[in-house]
């Protein structure tokens, strides 16, 4: 499935948990955010576990563009040339074609200082904008004592122009930069955005086996919810299931057949009964079983009858290694959910379940008909 | 009693097993009088219908007496005499409602199996593995019939066995398979396959208005019976001659109407096609042989209906996509919705416009029936149906 994007002002960030990818419709946005504030979120599209299909965060924040990374090469730079400028500061007075005497050299000094300071402010800040706006304005300092070096006391004409060239260079380059991270600025604004997350999340309960099937009957929505919510009826017809007993309002207490033989008994409660609709159950706690579920009855398109939805989750002991010896053996829950939709429609349909010599007895048999004493130890 | 078993390929063993029980309400128990060997339990015979067990009772043609019948029988009784229906079927479900018969969806207890091969699954049947139910089948001196109150025809003691037999299935697949090409005045039918369903085709669309029906076939004696009692037009040897070319000449380079592929999956040919199918079998890479239908694709007029009947179990190899496609050819096929057409059929045999009895060559007790099917299978003695008599 593909993440929609959406191109604006706004912004829209989507996330596919099944593509595992981002998208950021605005170019030249940098992955760093920071200072996100939330400002709503909405869930949408629970399924019957509660765990939202899509949930949609509104946040407002800051997103730093690439004007960061401007902003560090110029803080370095800035650091740079300040210390050169404090220690050295006749060779800088050389490089800049300006003649090395007390006066001069104290000026250095001073602006080495200035240019350390710039640099520290910058490389330390998250958000360096008074900083840069800061070199901006040392910028300017020394394009005037340039100027006025080009006009007194130069000793190499060329290299104070130069000097005064990339001193410009240098400026524009501040300037540009502190445009770009102005809190208040085009690029910097404030950004409002959406996060949509599709997929579900974890959820604290019933991890372990999905189990899902379904099967149409060729009967009512109201005939087919009424017989399945006898549940003490289940049984009969239901190979897996030993028993079922009401035990409280909402509360009853199962036994099923697990694999090898092995009995299964849990205490459930039901967790939604909408008549005609849908039955949801979940064990109860400290059950041998773990299992949670949910029943839905729809009319078929076409009037074509109703169509039953299992959904449960169930956590097998032993996990997910011995669900899938189960399988094996044919008895794992899932072939068992389907055999017993199964058996509850043809039950539901022609008023029992199918069999045929080979399957009325358990385990590997001919085709042929069992034995009277085959028949006796026929299972129920 | 005494039934016939699978035993293992190209074995089958008359044996003594259990009699049947009433196991659901809607049953019934029926005393075979009368069963056939089928050619598609020649498949089984063979080895190519999988999830057959040893012991598997084996046989879907069979009528007889009602015995016992479940509490909720209520239109049957003990003493009447019954032909069965070879697909089981409940009458509740939607398929049954609709008339489709052979997949109803409740009668095969097995049928998560038979949906692992094949993506749903059909109805059950008697006697033809349990990917279809593990139902015993009715070569045997007793049978259990599950929904008994819907399928078993009622049949009057004014006609024989020999007359009302194939109305479990032969009868009214080769009718279906006619019925499907949607005969109009002045058509011309071509079948593949002159064994016994062959011979119900050609017979059928004969009663449906065909002009002319063509048989195809190798052996003589399948194809004079098709000329002299079926009621073939022309017959064409494939041993002698191209079938193509032969179609082509007789129908004045049209094709036929429509084709009837009453082979199946054991079918034979010479060319180098049916080795190379042959090969793909023995390697395990093709499970069926689709020579018939190859043919039957390409030989079909423009705008035709290929009419599959023949049975088919797994897939098939270099099947002629692009001729249907182009040619906007409709390929009908399916199990024999059998109870559609048991009564109907009846009353044409009642009215006489058709005896079945024609294709019945030879008559054998229930214990030959081994004898019966190595006979059947290699035809031998002019061998072209097989009834054992059981009781």
């Amino acid at each position: 499935m593909s993440a929609r994007t959406r191109r604006s002002t706004e912004g829209t960030v989507w996330r596919d948990d099944m593509a595992e990818s981002w998208i950021d419709t605005r170019p030249g946005v940098s992955r760093q955010e920071y200072g996100r504030e939330e400002l709503g979120r909405q869930e949408f599209g629970r399924d019957e576990f509660g765990r939202p299909g899509l949930t949609r965060t509104e946040w407002r924040g800051r997103q730093q563009d690439h004007a960061t990374g401007l902003a560090n090469a110029l803080g370095w730079f800035s650091l740079g040339l300040g210390v050169a400028q404090v220690v050295a500061p006749d060779s800088v007075a050389r490089l800049i074609g300006v003649e090395s005497d007390d006066r001069t050299r104290n000026i250095m000094r001073g602006i080495g200082a200035r240019e350390i300071a710039s640099g520290v402010g910058i490389l330390t800040n998250t958000r360096p904008t008074n900083w840069v706006r800061a070199r901006v304005a040392g910028d300017a300092m020394d394009l005037a004592l340039l100027t006025r070096a080009l006009r007194t006391s130069s000793t190499d004409r060329q290299r104070t122009s130069a000097s005064l060239a990339a001193v410009l260079a240098i400026g524009v380059l501040d300037a540009y930069c502190a445009q770009r991270l102005m809190p208040e600025g085009r690029a910097g604004m404030v950004q409002r955005g959406e996060i949509r997350e599709r997929g579900a999340r974890e959820r604290e309960g019933v991890s372990g086996i999905e189990v899902r099937e379904s099967i149409t009957v060729a009967r009512e929505p109201s005939e087919v919810y009424e017989f399945w919510h006898n549940f003490e009826n289940l049984p009969r017809f239901m190979r897996h299931l030993e028993n079922v007993e009401r035990t409280g309002p909402g509360r009853s207490h199962w036994t099923a057949k697990g694999p090898a033989g092995v009995r299964a008994e849990w205490d459930a409660e039901l967790t939604e009964d909408r008549p005609n609709e849908c039955i949801a159950w979940r064990s109860i706690d400290g059950s041998m079983v773990e299992n949670e579920g949910v029943v839905e009855f729809r009319r078929a398109p076409g009037n074509r009858g109703t169509e039953v939805h299992v959904r449960m989750r169930y956590a097998p002991p032993g996990g997910r290694i011995s669900a899938a010896v189960a399988k094996l053996l044919h008895r794992e829950p899932g072939q068992q959910i389907e055999q017993d939709l199964r058996a509850f429609k043809q039950v539901m349909e022609t008023g029992e379940v199918s069999v045929s010599d080979a399957t009325v007895t358990p385990g590997p048999h001919p085709a042929q008909p069992p034995s009277r004493d085959e028949l006796r130890e026929r299972a129920r | 009693m005494k039934a016939n078993c699978w035993m293992g390929k190209q074995t089958v063993e008359v044996v003594d097993v259990p009699e049947p029980k009433i196991l659901n309400p809607r049953d019934a128990i029926v005393r075979v009088t009368s069963a056939a060997i089928c050619g598609s339990d020649l498949h089984l015979y063979n080895g190519f219908v999988p999830t057959m067990e040893r012991g598997d009772v084996l046989g879907h043609e069979f009528m007889g007496e009602v015995v016992e019948v479940g509490r909720d029988v209520n239109n049957l009784k003990p003493g009447d005499r019954v032909v069965v229906p070879f697909p089981i079927s409940c009458g509740n479900c939607l398929q049954c409602q609709a008339g489709n018969y052979s997949i109803c969806e409740n009668s095969n207890p097995n049928a998560w199996m038979a949906e692992k091969v094949w993506g749903q699954s059909p109805a059950g049947v008697y006697g033809y593995s349990h990917l279809l139910g593990g139902f015993a089948g009715g070569q045997a001196e007793f049978v259990r019939v599950p929904y008994a109150d819907f399928g078993p025809l009622k049949v009057d003691d004014g006609l024989s066995d020999e007359q009302v037999l194939f109305l479990s299935d032969i009868f009214p697949t080769g009718y279906m398979g006619a019925e499907m090409c949607n005969i109009k005045p002045g058509d011309t039918i071509a079948v593949w396959g002159a064994g016994p369903v062959g011979q119900f085709a050609i017979a059928s669309a004969k009663l449906l208005g065909a002009e002319r029906i063509i048989a195809i076939d190798r052996f003589e004696y399948r194809l004079k019976k098709a000329r002299t009692q079926a009621g073939a037009t022309d017959t064409i040897n494939y041993e002698e001659t191209s079938v193509l070319d032969e179609l082509k000449e007789l129908t004045g380079g049209r094709g036929p109407d429509a084709c009837i592929d009453a082979v199946g999956l054991e079918a034979h040919s010479h060319s180098p096609m049916y080795a190379y199918d042959r090969v793909k079998q023995a390697l395990k890479i093709e499970t069926d042989r689709p020579l018939a239908l190859r043919e039957a694709i390409l030989a079909c007029k423009n705008g035709g209906i290929v009419s599959v009947i023949g049975v088919y179990a797994g897939f098939i190899d270099r099947f002629p996509m692009g001729s249907v496609m182009n040619r906007s050819l409709t390929i009908r096929t399916g199990q024999c919705h059998v109870q559609r057409y048991m009564k109907p059929l009846l009353d044409r045999i009642r009215n006489g416009e058709i005896d079945p009895s024609f294709v019945i060559t030879h008559h054998l007790a229930l214990e030959d029936a081994p004898l019966g099917y190595d006979m059947f299978m290699k035809k031998e003695h002019f061998c072209e149906k097989v009834v054992l008599k059981v009781h």
